[in-house]
């Protein structure tokens, strides 16, 4: 079986690869571009560690497949930071220890990213909505709820 | 080791909120975790599961497998040399079936292929010929004389007559004379409880990276609790030497005791082996559910006396457990903590441990206690309910204290019980008013807390920063304990210190990352490799100073004359005497190796509202507080993090995580869509109280904390739920089938 | 497996035609990319047609909305007009999965998923959504109801795919409302869920209701008995009792891991009663 080519932007640069038809974005974008920000915790759209957007949407890149991102935009945990300054979210998640294994991490970041340009001041309730898709079982979600909250307040004082 | 470490001081560092040091990699995606290594050459490895819960493998034909181009190794449970024993071949057993297949997804046979669809078809071309054997997946029937036997000749030798030969294990622990005890209560509550086997619910799958030359030396990358254990096993199950055998831990996405055994590195390595390439292992959501080790499923009964004022007079308990197709120790530890928040006259608590057909169990946060405790916990509360009782007040009345001789034996040094329960009933949350259908729970919880080897290297680099060495997975921010610790106790910068989790190869044995051990034993042994440093840079100031060595002290990190008879001397910093070391006797290590003893045990209170939906029996938890202590909390955020995670995966057990097998033994929830742990919107804010009772056992006071946030849950949603529907629940999950019946029932 | 990415409806239908072996449409991905991870289906061929012009559009139609099929739960619950005449559907659909799913997401494909516990399914046969399909031969409409024969299985013929949904116009004094139980708060499968749609004259009594329920039978089930239950009625206490009897009687539940056949009788009657409150109080009433 030959593989496809496709040729994408990721975090901004554009990127080319060979896949076969039935490897999914998350296989891709892991084993073949080692970009292994993104977890697979699932691999099938239950907990949310794969998180990247997609054309500007949220998605879980194990529930896309890599054939059908020719052309398409794709962010990355990889490319939140702004070389070496941190993104207001990754900075808040340090400071209020929003993190404890870290694996769910890269995933809630990338989707908190993606409510907060959608919404820039949700309610705790909004956010906990947003995120259930992306799971954590070391933190309880508490302090994740918190630096989320203070990043967007901070956001918005920016 | 004597309990008198502790010693009262002031602290700059403990207890500061620092960032930790592996943050950043963590929140930027550079962190590998278990899956995220590569090797050149490197193969991709995956196994063939039965899917029957019980059947004999009369054959294994992998020749299609083998012949298939791309695949590089096939192995079954046969190519594994025969000279493991005991403990370790049932662990070797458990990751590829040697005969029998023993549970839904047990692993019969393994490939190594160029790629994953390769290896993908090569399962496919691997023929097993089973014969279906009848097989027995819950506690109730497993017991039972006629019950299927799961693996012969594994009866217990203490197991009483009447049970079947499943019944691997019996214990009892308790004291006084409980006839006696009954006698004085004015009330007597007896109730058998059950609860479902949980997952640890890590978000990483397990996963491994084994690449084994020709030499019979192999290197292994793997998520685990404790690498050291790994090498062990794996060598063992091997037979190679330890030395043999170097293992790296990834950075580990959770564990929670679910990573302190192995289940697929033998595998990975045996296939390298076979193929002398490098072979990458990962699990599928589906195989971590089904093949590795969730926690034991319990039926326990549960008998207490209570006096009209609230005295409990005696209290017995028969508690089983079910922990899969091989024996376990589980019983132990839960037998021992079912009555340990409380000072009893009389008390009894007896262990069953039973085989099933299904995965073998491993350690979940506080192994055994949730079940025990949940039980105990549920009849102390409906007695108080039964006697109009305050369930604080009755639980202050009982409560375990120093001196007090535990149920499992032990007598109490400094405990924080009754102060947990003082802080609860003055907390703004036991007396804030509660709504229409809604209910409040509360429930003690107890921990034993362990030490274990430890082996710590601390190294002081020429410019006076220091690297510290240790051997334990960081899995909740122990690096960044472990860096106060070592900066506190030499009176540096926390940024000055790095502390690096080392390869097997790199320090003497660690004990696995369990028993919420690390910031207790780890934490001990850097403040003692922290003091060699210290007398070391103590020696060579004396030395630059011509004076004796006994003559300099160490302060805020600087060496200084100890007083006038030292002589004058500007105190000399650490940076100098690192700069100079070359010179005055060569490099400055300190390093300490113990087998730690005085973890501390501790105590939790929880408390809990819910409310819930009269017609469809939805629980939503409203408030929950949890009230621990911590001894001493080195990293107070890291400490209310371990307080928070622990009470969630106690409110996941009590209202809707379950295991559920069919009657043809199958799993059929293996997958985090049916197997419901809480999301973020199922919850409110967990506050957290931290207390601070010493451990006589550590220089700073520090006990676990990892463990003892899951014990209370439990009961306490449970006894919230049995005041809020008015019916005493006596079965985990309550889920709400269940708790729309119970409302139903009661009409 | 073949990937295809035709960019007319009559490509896909020709491929899927022509394929031979297992063929299957691909648009959000969520179902039919779990399946392959999970073994399930190994398809030959996979037909994305995401790239066909106008699928991922919603358009005005005959005041109405035609949803085309590969428009995303997010983009519907982006658009003002169809949440305000449909918001039933919109907020069965929204329940999808979790965020991330809704990025992807379709209404065509949760339907043809043939799933009895798809959440949009109860919403869109209340509706009263008519299904275009489009085939070899051309399009063909249907009602969305007809489309799901079985678990897994529909009543499209080879070749032919749903192309897009007509949710349609709706008179003053309606609206629709849907509700589903789950034992947490997101990310479960519908244990048993209900849509209402309904429509009140000026004195507030109901002219006109749909109801239909999800996960108690094979197939999402349109029950008329309970729309008769509503109809002539101001929603009334006895109204809204008959309609939970009704709704009990219709299902058809079995035990499950996700629950009992008891609950899921018990419960569905509770849901509609619910759910038709909320779309009483939509469409104005009661007055």
């Amino acid at each position: 079986m030959s593989k496809l080519h496709i040729t994408t932007s990721i975090n901004g640069d554009q990127t080319e690869f060979l896949c076969n038809s039935d490897e999914s974005l998350l296989d891709v974008l892991r084993d073949r571009l080692h970009l292994t920000g993104a977890k697979e915790g699932c691999g099938s759209g239950d907990c949310g560690a794969c998180s990247v957007t997609l054309n500007g949407r949220l998605v879980c890149s194990c529930l896309v497949l890599a054939a059908e991102t020719e052309g398409a935009e794709i962010a990355t945990i990889e490319g939140m930071a702004d070389g070496e300054k941190l993104h207001p979210l990754q900075r808040k998640f340090l400071e209020h220890a929003a993190l404890q294994c870290g694996v769910c991490t890269p995933g809630i970041l990338v989707a908190a990213k993606a409510l907060l340009e959608k919404n820039p001041d949700p309610t705790e309730t909004e956010l906990r909505y947003w995120l259930a898709g992306n799971l954590c079982r070391c933190t309880g979600y508490d302090k994740i709820i918190n630096a989320v909250m203070d990043a967007a307040a901070e956001m918005r004082g920016a | 080791m004597a309990l008198d470490e502790y010693q009262k001081r002031d602290f700059k560092i403990i207890g500061t909120t620092p960032v930790r040091p592996d943050g950043v990699d963590k929140v930027t995606g550079r962190a590998q975790y278990g899956a995220d290594f590569y090797l050149p050459g490197m193969l991709v490895g995956k196994m063939l599961r039965s899917p029957h819960a019980h059947a004999r493998i009369k054959s294994i034909d992998v020749s299609a497998a083998k012949a298939l181009p791309g695949v590089k190794a096939v192995v079954t449970g046969a190519d594994f040399p025969a000279t493991a024993k005991g403990d370790t071949l049932d662990v070797q057993e458990h990751c590829l079936a040697n005969g029998v297949a023993l549970y839904d997804g047990h692993a019969v046979a393994a490939v190594a292929a160029v790629d994953a669809n390769v290896a993908k078809q090569a399962l496919k071309l691997i023929k097993v010929d089973y014969e279906i054997l009848p097989h027995v997946t819950n506690i109730e029937d497993a017991i039972k004389p006629d019950a299927p036997i799961v693996q012969a000749g594994r009866r217990g030798r203490h197991v009483p007559e009447g049970y079947s030969d499943n019944c691997t294990g019996w214990c009892e622990f308790g004291h006084g004379d409980l006839e006696a005890g009954f006698a004085k209560a004015d009330k007597i509550i007896t109730r058998t409880f059950k609860t479902s086997s949980t997952h640890q619910g890590y978000i990483e799958p397990n996963a491994c990276l084994a690449n084994m030359g020709a030499d019979g030396r192999a290197d292994m990358w793997c998520c685990t609790q404790g690498h050291f254990q790994v090498r062990n096993l794996c060598a063992q199950i091997m037979d190679m030497d330890q030395s043999a055998l170097r293992v790296t831990a990834s950075e580990i996405g959770g564990g929670f005791g679910g990573k302190t055994t192995v289940f697929i590195e033998p595998v990975a390595l045996l296939l390298s082996q076979k193929a002398g390439l490098p072979v990458k292992l990962v699990m599928t959501r589906d195989e971590v559910f089904k093949a590795s080790g969730p926690t034991v499923a319990s039926m326990t009964d549960v008998r207490i006396g209570m006096t009209n004022d609230g005295k409990i007079t005696a209290g017995d308990a028969l508690i089983r457990y079910e922990g899969g197709a091989w024996p376990n120790s589980t019983i132990f530890p839960g037998a021992q903590s079912a009555f340990a928040s409380y000072d009893l006259e009389a008390v009894r608590a007896q262990g069953l441990n039973t085989l099933t057909n299904r995965p073998l169990q491993a350690a979940y946060r506080a192994p055994g206690a949730p079940q025990s405790t949940y039980a105990v916990e549920a009849v102390v509360d409906e007695l108080c309910e039964v006697l109009g009782l305050d369930p604080i007040d009755v639980r202050l009345k009982n409560a375990a204290q120093k001196g007090t001789k535990s149920s499992y034996g032990p007598t109490y040094d400094d405990i924080g019980l009754i102060q947990l329960l003082e802080a609860a009933k003055a907390h703004p949350h036991y007396s804030a008013p509660l709504g229409p259908n809604q209910g409040r729970g509360i429930s003690n919880g107890f921990w034993f807390n362990f030490g274990g080897e430890t082996s710590v290297s601390l190294a002081l680099n020429f410019d006076g920063t220091i690297t510290l060495v240790e051997g334990n997975p960081d899995i909740g921010g122990s690096r960044a304990a472990m860096s106060m610790m070592a900066a506190e106790e030499l009176g540096i910068a926390y940024e000055k210190v790095r502390t690096i989790v080392a390869d097997t190869a790199s320090l003497g044995h660690n004990e696995v990352t369990h028993g919420s051990r690390v910031t207790f034993a780890v934490g001990l042994a850097t403040i003692k490799a922290a003091r060699a440093a210290k007398a070391e840079m103590c020696r060579r100031a004396a030395k630059i100073w011509g004076i004796d060595a006994d003559a300099v002290v160490w302060e805020d990190g600087f060496a200084k004359p100890a007083g006038a008879n030292a002589g004058e001397h500007d105190p000399m910093p650490i940076e100098k005497i690192a700069a100079d070391s070359p010179r005055t006797g060569g490099p400055i290590v300190g390093h300490h190796e113990v087998t730690a003893d005085g973890a501390g045990v501790s105590f939790g209170v929880h408390i809990c509202d819910i409310e819930v939906d009269p017609e469809t029996g939805f629980t939503k938890v409203l408030r929950y507080t949890v009230l621990q202590d911590a001894g001493k909390a080195i990293h107070p955020d890291y400490v209310e993090g371990q307080m928070q995670g622990g009470a969630v995966q106690g409110i996941g057990w009590a209202l809707n995580e379950e295991y559920i097998y069919g009657e043809d033994g199958r799993l059929q929830n293996a997958g985090f869509l049916d197997y419901r742990i809480p999301v973020a919107s199922d919850l409110p804010k967990i506050d957290t109280v931290i207390l601070e009772i010493p451990n006589p056992g550590h220089p700073y006071g520090v006990r676990g904390v990892g463990e003892t946030g899951i014990v209370p849950p439990l009961a306490a949603i449970s006894n919230a739920m049995s005041r809020t529907i008015g019916v005493r629940m006596a079965e985990l999950p309550m889920s709400p089938p269940r708790v729309l019946k119970a409302i139903k029932e009661k009409g | 497996m073949q990937y295809a990415a035709p960019e007319t409806g009559q490509q896909a239908a020709q491929l899927l035609a022509e394929g031979t072996g297992i063929s299957r449409v691909l648009a959000g991905g969520t179902d039919i990319l779990v399946q392959m991870k999970a073994g399930m289906i190994e398809p030959d061929l996979l037909v994305d047609i995401k790239n066909i012009k106008g699928i991922r559009d919603i358009t005005p139609e005959d005041g109405g909305f035609r949803i085309g099929a590969a428009v995303s739960g997010a983009e519907l619950n982006e658009h003002a007009g169809v949440c305000a005449m449909w918001p039933g559907v919109a907020e069965a659909f929204d329940l999808i999965g979790s965020t991330q799913v809704q990025g992807r997401c379709t209404l065509a494909g949760n339907l043809c998923n043939a799933s009895p516990a798809a959440d949009s399914v109860p919403a869109i046969v209340a509706a009263g959504a008519i299904a275009r399909i489009t085939g070899p031969n051309g399009d063909r409409d249907c009602p969305v109801g007809d489309i799901p024969i079985a678990p897994g299985k529909t009543s499209l013929a080879k070749g032919e795919f749903v192309s897009s949904i007509l949710l349609p116009a709706r008179p003053a004094n309606a609206s629709d409302a849907y509700l589903r139980f789950i034992p947490r708060t997101e990310m479960d499968i519908a244990v048993c869920s209900v849509g209402v749609s309904l429509t009140l004259d000026a004195s507030g009594i109901c002219t006109h209701a749909r109801v239909a329920l999800g996960a108690v039978a094979p197939t999402v089930l349109l029950v008329e008995d309970a729309a008769n239950a509503l109809i002539g009625s101001k929603l009334d206490d006895a109204a809204l009792a008959a309609l939970g009897a009704a709704c009990t009687a219709a299902c058809k539940p079995i035990n499950d891991k996700r629950g009992t056949i008891a609950f899921r009788e018990d419960v569905t009657a509770v849901l509609a009663k619910r759910a038709a409150g909320i779309a009483q109080q939509r469409a104005g009433g009661p007055l």
